[in-house]
């Protein structure tokens, strides 16, 4: 056990199932870098770092830079993961998936259903997503939403480094294709990572704090929010329980409804554009099947459903933060419903 | 088409704009200011001036991530870019977009591009649009040598080609897509694959304005005749990294201190019209003045600028909630 970040994290899980399993290999723009260049020789190890390193351990032949054609190489990680492969592809921005989106959910989401069972999908795709780096509207966004929507594809996010290390893992090891989304403002950040390779189920909600009032369902670093507001809240006596799902596709939904049941009231906090998001899904999802529950209107704490601004004060504003989850938790504390109203 | 002196007047000091305004952004990034992602386009400003020379307000272009000089060759007002940089009020987009998303489509700035491959179907819709309406404008695309590597640009050229569109498709080659050299990522070569979808090109020295300017003249004038879209290939380099900060390990030792040394475009501009006599020295110095003046004041004015207001955010798309 020692202290690592999120970056060092999904590192270490690379490395550790790269020389666990000689079928693992990555490919994606710059994962090494300076492939054809003068000067160094894995001078990248991706845009932000994350895969530093790794083409010194385990060569070119299984840490693949890619030209600029994501259709292709996405599409290629597919059609190696069917034949024998376990790749890991990195995407970079999730904003790419524009560009190579048919070979994701038309090719690899389908492979094992579409082909009756005979076929494995042994593929992962890594990408960062979410705002708060002033990066702009193609280079911020969510996005999970569109991937969860799809039959076949897994889709996780995790809220801290213990939780990616674990979860890649899993991912990796995991014979369907994993959509892994690494939020960017978490790349620094760190906390206690065991040395050894260990897993995290998928579909398994994670409770970061447990309390009797009000349930916070929060998705990626938007857990943290939930955390840091539900401490908050703590010292003002309303006692709150956070729940990381880790996975929105499967989803754990018996951990929701569950502690719904116990508390009776909901808040979700979602960073995707607030149409057809975690939080809508959530919420239809409670209102179906916890109805009787509920003591007060569900809450969602999602941006506006603008694109990501740029400029860093309208950024700011646009990122749910703990204020308004703290705002909502209370609001659905002293609703009075119709009752209130007679009173 | 024939330089005069205004026109050399005109390219010397678009050149030098690029080059003061990029150079200045590298010491202002460092100074934490600036948010975001910056992408330097110094060491290749002769070719947004030589293709540039050539356009009016009626006809497009589509820039990449490295978009400032194209926006300040097609004529962007650079007070309003380095106020969009700085992510104030009164920058070209309203602050909202920043570098990476200049636009100013009065002036047929169609955008800096954040999605690599982006803008060469944009610019095949712009040349249908003169097409369809006979405004007699073209379209150009400016990409790089990893951007040709992508689908949409490929597709681009198939279909600029069988509709004969007013299309023209700059390849800036600059040797890398951020830290992966084009002799690595690009297969055949960029003028093999204009042949193959039935395009002229012609390879260009992109240190020369001269070079630029005239092959952007022919692809240009072919494509206003409605002889359909070419491709022209630059090789250039870019002075800086892919983006402000990157430490640029996988140049060679002193690649760029040569580059600066001995194929500097606004260097090798000076030389060539004074020693023709074309300019004199102190034409060209005076308008070093008055560039040096101009940035320092864009600067200046940037730095003071309000930021979006709040009701901001919530302006220029439909907004249910
Ligand atoms: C679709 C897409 N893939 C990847 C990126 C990340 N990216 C931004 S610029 C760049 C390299 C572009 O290289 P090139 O086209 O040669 O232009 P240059 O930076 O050299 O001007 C990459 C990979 C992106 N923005 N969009
Ligand atoms: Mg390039």
């Amino acid at each position: 056990m020692s202290k690592k970040s999120f970056r060092q994290a999904i590192n270490e899980a690379l490395r550790q199932e790269m020389r666990r399993d000689p079928r693992v290999i990555l490919m994606g723009e710059d994962v090494a870098g300076g492939a054809g260049a003068p000067g160094d020789d894995d001078a990248w190890g991706g845009v932000l770092g994350v895969t530093k390193g790794l083409v010194g351990e385990f060569g070119r032949e299984r840490v693949l830079d890619t030209p600029l054609s994501e259709s292709a190489y996405i599409g290629a990680a597919a059609g190696a993961a069917a034949t024998g492969l376990r790749p890991v592809a990195e995407l970079m921005f999730v904003d790419f998936m524009g560009v190579c989106f048919d070979q994701i959910f038309n090719q690899a989401a389908k492979f094992r259903y579409m082909f009756g069972g005979h076929a494995v999908t042994p593929l992962v795709i890594r990408m960062m997503y979410g705002a708060g780096f002033r990066a702009a509207s193609q280079h911020s966004q969510c996005l999970y939403p569109i991937f969860t929507h799809i039959p076949g594809l897994k889709v996780v996010i995790p809220s801290s480094a213990y939780e990616a290390k674990g979860l890649l893992i899993q991912a990796i090891r995991d014979d369907d294709p994993v959509i892994f989304m690494e939020n960017k403002v978490l790349y620094d950040q760190e906390e206690e990572v065991p040395d050894e390779s260990y897993t995290i189920p998928f579909g398994e909600a994670n409770l970061t704090r447990e309390g009797s009032d009000v349930t916070i369902v929060g998705i990626g670093r938007m857990v943290q929010i939930a955390n840091a507001a539900a401490d908050a809240l703590a010292k003002q006596g309303i006692s709150c329980t956070v729940i990381d799902p880790r996975t929105t596709s499967p989803l754990d939904t018996g951990s929701i409804l569950d502690s719904v049941e116990e508390t009776g009231r909901l808040v979700i906090v979602d960073e995707a554009s607030p149409r057809c998001n975690m939080a809508t899904d959530i919420s239809a999802l409670v209102a179906q099947e916890a109805f009787g529950a509920l003591r007060a209107p569900i809450r969602m704490v999602c941006p506006p459903h603008v694109p990501v601004p740029f400029a860093p004060n309208l950024e700011d504003l646009y990122v749910p933060d703990a204020a308004r989850v703290e705002a909502a938790v209370r609001a659905v504390m002293q609703y009075a419903g119709k009752q209130g109203a007679r009173a | 088409m024939q330089l005069n002196r205004e026109d050399l007047l005109r390219a010397y000091r678009t050149m030098r704009l690029i080059r003061d305004f990029e150079e200045r952004l590298h010491v202002e990034f460092a100074t934490g200011e600036i948010p975001g992602f910056v992408h330097l386009y110094a060491g290749e400003e002769a070719s947004a001036a030589g293709v540039c020379m050539h356009l009016g307000d009626k006809d497009h272009i589509a820039s990449t991530h490295r978009g400032h000089g194209h926006c300040i060759a097609k004529g962007c007002d650079v007070s309003g870019m380095m106020n969009e940089i700085y992510g104030r009020k009164d920058g070209l987009c309203g602050g909202k977009g920043g570098s990476m998303h200049i636009a100013d489509i009065s002036k047929g700035m169609l955008g800096a591009n954040g999605i690599v491959g982006g803008g060469p179907p944009l610019i095949c819709g712009a040349a249908l649009t003169a097409k369809v309406l006979k405004t007699g404008g073209v379209a150009i695309a400016f990409l790089g040598d990893g951007a040709s590597n992508q689908g949409t640009t490929l597709e681009s050229y198939n279909l600029a080609s069988i509709w004969k569109l007013p299309a023209v498709f700059v390849v800036e080659d600059n040797g890398y897509a951020e830290s992966t050299a084009a002799s690595y990522a690009v297969a055949g070569s960029q003028s093999d694959r204009a042949k193959g979808f039935g395009m002229p090109s012609q390879v260009v020295d992109g240190f020369d304005f001269f070079a630029v300017h005239e092959a952007a003249g022919a692809a240009i004038e072919r494509a206003r005749a409605g002889e359909g879209p070419s491709l022209i290939h630059v090789q250039l380099s870019r002075y800086y990294g892919h983006f402000e900060g990157d430490g640029m390990t996988y140049r060679g030792p002193g690649e760029v201190d040569r580059l600066r040394a001995d194929v500097d475009c606004l260097k090798r501009f000076r030389t060539k019209v004074t020693e023709a006599a074309l300019l004199e020295a102190s034409e060209l110095d005076a308008i070093d003045r008055a560039v040096a003046d101009q940035i320092d004041t864009s600067v200046r004015t940037a730095k003071s600028a309000p930021p979006p207001t709040e009701a901001d955010l919530l302006t220029d798309v439909y907004v249910a909630y």
